[in-house]
């Protein structure tokens, strides 16, 4: 216990270092216990969507009561729902490294419409193995995961431009493109960053790799994409200018200042266009999954790659103190502040004055043929020392940034045009990303602020060696922010965007059975059936309240069985679940007119039941049956 | 028809009464007394006539065949009562209701709410119209070898 005091001390010590300025320190509102709460029945105003981390899924929070309300299914197999392990979903886990079923998911992005919310989509990055994920939000399902080639780690990603027409995604992890091992100092000197400008369809939302931009190889992090006046760009921070291959905390953090790349998307098309790319080799799988449909994964070779300097006027690189993390676009598309994780100032880039350093040639020198603009030449203005650890940045529409400190644990409130600070936010503990209800976007909603940490250390009963992350929300509506709440998170979410909970209202509540098209449907009882295929035995099986059709299935020993499973109920929040003796597979869940299809070897000779496992009515008990192996 | 945000209170609202139900059953006797036999729904009346309409049971046959049968036959009880019979225990309009309107019926009509009681499932609308739900029971008229 007096370990967690004396690192509960620190903490305070750290923020009240940095506090004793004239700006003020949040505090707990007196009455924070009322506006948290959502009384029975009530719903909350707001959904956040947090990237799971770890756990390679999204968790769906309601805002203002924290509490966890989904778990979204989308890199990682999901036993409570089946995904990633039954026939019909098991394809979405498809790389061209085989099957992987698991990522490390970091920043959700909503998809937008002039810079705004529009409530379509959810975007996610898988890390490790560099995947883009898409989410529908009418039926909150994964839908589509699209493969990174030439990409060893899809960190900075998936940055959307003002309509959704692209999402951006750079690689962490630089590697010789193509990819062949080489001696050490070559390494070095070969080392590149593939950047993927994927296309999104603007009515179905259906991604595919529309070209890559060849970077020097260095570690690219994380970025915004610009709006209005600089809606042709987007903004992506870099550490690791140095190229270390080992020791980098040491060996990365040498120079003063690193960069935040601009990069015209626009030209960058245009380029293209005009046939200025090479096709270069590069293996990757899209998986997508059409309503109710098996899920399909294309097997894909090869991507249009475009030359930095077969492009110019395409890619600058501003100078920027010092191992820039976050590199956020304020409502106006004007500033570009960057997170200088190990700087002593927030430096913020002017989008104007980046226009004009291009056009005067302001170049301090030139990174592998990249033109390298001076540092003041771009400089809006710097917030002295505003935390330790600056990371990134929301905003609130209302003339403020919020940006997040990881080393003195808070959040600082500061103002846009002066860089003053105002106002600092205490987080427990440890904070990496933080977000603003529609903070990214030209029209901020604001009234949220939610503090995602890495540390919990003593916030919440202690379970095990390891607790779950925790996070703050902050009421920051009026002219301080106050501290509401403090509620768990799970996996480790890096980022989490907010969306207001009337943006989400077309939901699918059940699938109609008329519109049911999967070829291994059975709508209707009658129609429930046991037919052999090729040695295999496939039983179409209806459920509904509180039976299964066929009453008994029949197979013989060695035999596959796929049970294709319909649920036949046409009401809200019903499905059904299937389980069977001895199966290595999980349960399947099977929502409201849905067809899910789960194998099942049939190894052993006996009479085997299964039953449902999601409690569906008084006789659910009763909705058990057999399967009998000869 | 009702909509989704109707249906979602009244569900709510069906599990409340299905707890006061259970605690005062008195007063379902009271309502009893009051019940016209019609049902609550978007059914006041129905026209018959003279005869069977062929047509319209033969489609009302396979409505029931697809959104039915699976929890309905006609001779034995499954999820849901048998139903042989049915147009001579029950009003043509109580039967649409019951179609049409099952969440509101099981916890407002008197006699929904004892089939409720014994049988324990709720039934559920089925995506039905309301020319869909006067062919089943056309349908049920045929069955019950209607003149």
């Amino acid at each position: 216990m007096k370990r967690l005091q004396i690192i509960s001390s620190v903490f305070f010590a750290l923020v009240a270092f940095v506090a004793c300025g004239k700006a003020g320190t949040a505090g707990l509102a007196s009455d924070a216990a009322e506006r948290v709460y959502v009384k029975p029945g009530d719903k909350d105003e707001i959904y956040m969507f947090a990237s799971g981390g770890f756990s390679g899924q999204v968790g769906v929070n309601g805002i203002p009561s924290g509490r966890l309300i989904r778990v979204i299914p989308v890199f990682s197999q999901w036993p409570e729902t089946g995904y990633g392990y039954d026939e019909t979903t098991k394809n979405m886990l498809m790389t061209s490294h085989g099957f992987v079923p698991w990522d490390d998911s970091h920043h959700p992005q909503l998809s937008v419409t002039e810079g705004k919310q529009d409530g379509r989509w959810l975007f996610i990055n898988g890390n490790n193995t560099p995947r883009i994920a898409r989410i529908d939000l009418k039926s909150f399902e994964t839908v589509e995961i699209i493969e990174l080639p030439n990409s060893a780690g899809n960190h900075p990603s998936s940055f959307l431009t003002e309509n959704s027409e692209y999402a951006l995604a750079g690689t962490r992890f630089s590697i010789p493109i193509p990819n062949v091992p080489m001696a050490w100092e070559q390494f070095q000197k070969e080392m590149k960053a593939g950047m993927s400008f994927v296309s999104i369809d603007k009515t179905t939302g259906k991604m595919s790799i529309d070209f890559q931009v060849l970077l020097p190889g260095i570690s690219y992090d994380l970025g915004r994409c610009g709006k209005g006046p600089s809606h042709d760009w987007c903004f992506i921070s870099s550490y690791n200018t140095e190229q270390a291959y080992k020791m980098l905390e040491v060996n990365a953090s040498k120079k003063d200042k690193d960069f935040v790349m601009a990069i015209n998307w626009k030209k960058a098309k245009a380029c293209v266009d005009q046939g200025k790319a090479r096709m270069f080799p590069g293996a990757y799988r899209h998986n997508y999954r059409e309503e109710n449909q098996e899920a399909v994964s294309e097997s894909l070779n090869g991507t249009k790659m475009l030359d930095p300097k077969d492009c110019p006027g395409m890619v600058f690189y501003m100078p920027t103190p010092k191992s820039p993390h976050g590199s956020d676009v304020d409502p106006t598309g004007e500033y570009i502040v960057a997170g200088g994780k190990l700087a002593t100032v927030i430096p913020v880039h002017s989008f104007s004055k980046m226009l004009k350093a291009i056009e005067d040639k302001a170049f301090s020198g030139e990174f592998f043929g990249i033109p390298v603009l001076k540092y003041e030449a771009t400089l809006a203005g710097e917030v002295q020392k505003p935390c330790l650890g600056p990371l990134h940045t929301e905003f609130d529409g209302k003339g403020y940034a919020y940006t997040s400190c990881f080393v003195s644990s808070e959040a600082v409130k500061w103002k846009l045009g002066t860089w003053e600070v105002v106002q600092h936010l205490p987080a427990y503990y440890s904070i990496g990303h933080l977000s603003i209800v529609g903070g990214d976007t030209r029209d901020p909603f604001g009234k949220y602020l939610v503090l995602l940490n890495k540390i919990t250390k003593d916030r919440y009963l202690q379970t095990g060696m390891e607790l779950v992350q925790s996070a703050q929300l902050y009421d920051i509506s009026g002219s301080n922010a106050e501290l509401l709440l403090d509620f768990p998170t799970h996996g480790e979410p890096h980022y989490a965007q907010m969306i207001p909970a009337s943006a989400l209202k077309k939901q699918t509540k059940i699938l109609r059975l008329e519109d049911n098209k999967n070829p291994r449907a059975t709508k209707k009882e009658s129609d429930a059936r046991v037919v052999n295929e090729g040695g295999a035995v496939h039983v179409y099986m209806t459920m509904i309240r509180s039976h299964f059709k066929p009453d008994v299935v029949e197979a013989a020993a060695g035999q596959t069985v796929y049970f294709h499973l319909t649920n036949l109920e046409q009401d809200f929040d019903v499905p059904h679940g299937f389980a069977v003796f001895g199966s290595n597979a999980p349960n399947v869940l099977v929502m409201p007119g849905e067809t899910r299809t789960i194998k099942y070897e049939a190894k052993d000779r006996g009479i085997f039941p299964f039953y449902c496992t999601d409690f569906c009515s008084a006789l659910h008990q009763e909705m058990q049956q057999y399967i009998r192996v000869q | 028809m009702m909509n989704r945000m109707k249906i979602g209170t009244a569900l709510v609202t069906a599990l409340f009464l299905a707890v006061a139900l259970a605690a005062c059953k008195k007063q379902s006797g009271d309502n009893a007394s009051n019940d016209s036999g019609t049902g609550i729904g978007p059914v006041s009346s129905v026209q018959i006539a003279a005869g069977i309409d062929e047509g319209m049971a033969k489609k009302g046959a396979d409505l029931f065949e697809a959104k039915c049968s699976a929890c309905h036959k006609w001779e034995e009880k499954v999820v849901g009562p048998a139903l042989q019979g049915v147009t001579t225990r029950r009003k043509p309009e109580w039967i649409m209701n019951m179609i049409l309107n099952p969440v509101e019926m099981t916890q407002k009509d008197p006699t929904a709410q004892k089939l409720l009681e014994e049988h324990l499932t709720q039934m559920t609308f089925q995506n039905v119209t309301q020319e869909e739900a006067r062919m089943i029971l056309e349908h049920f008229r045929k069955k019950d070898g209607a003149k």
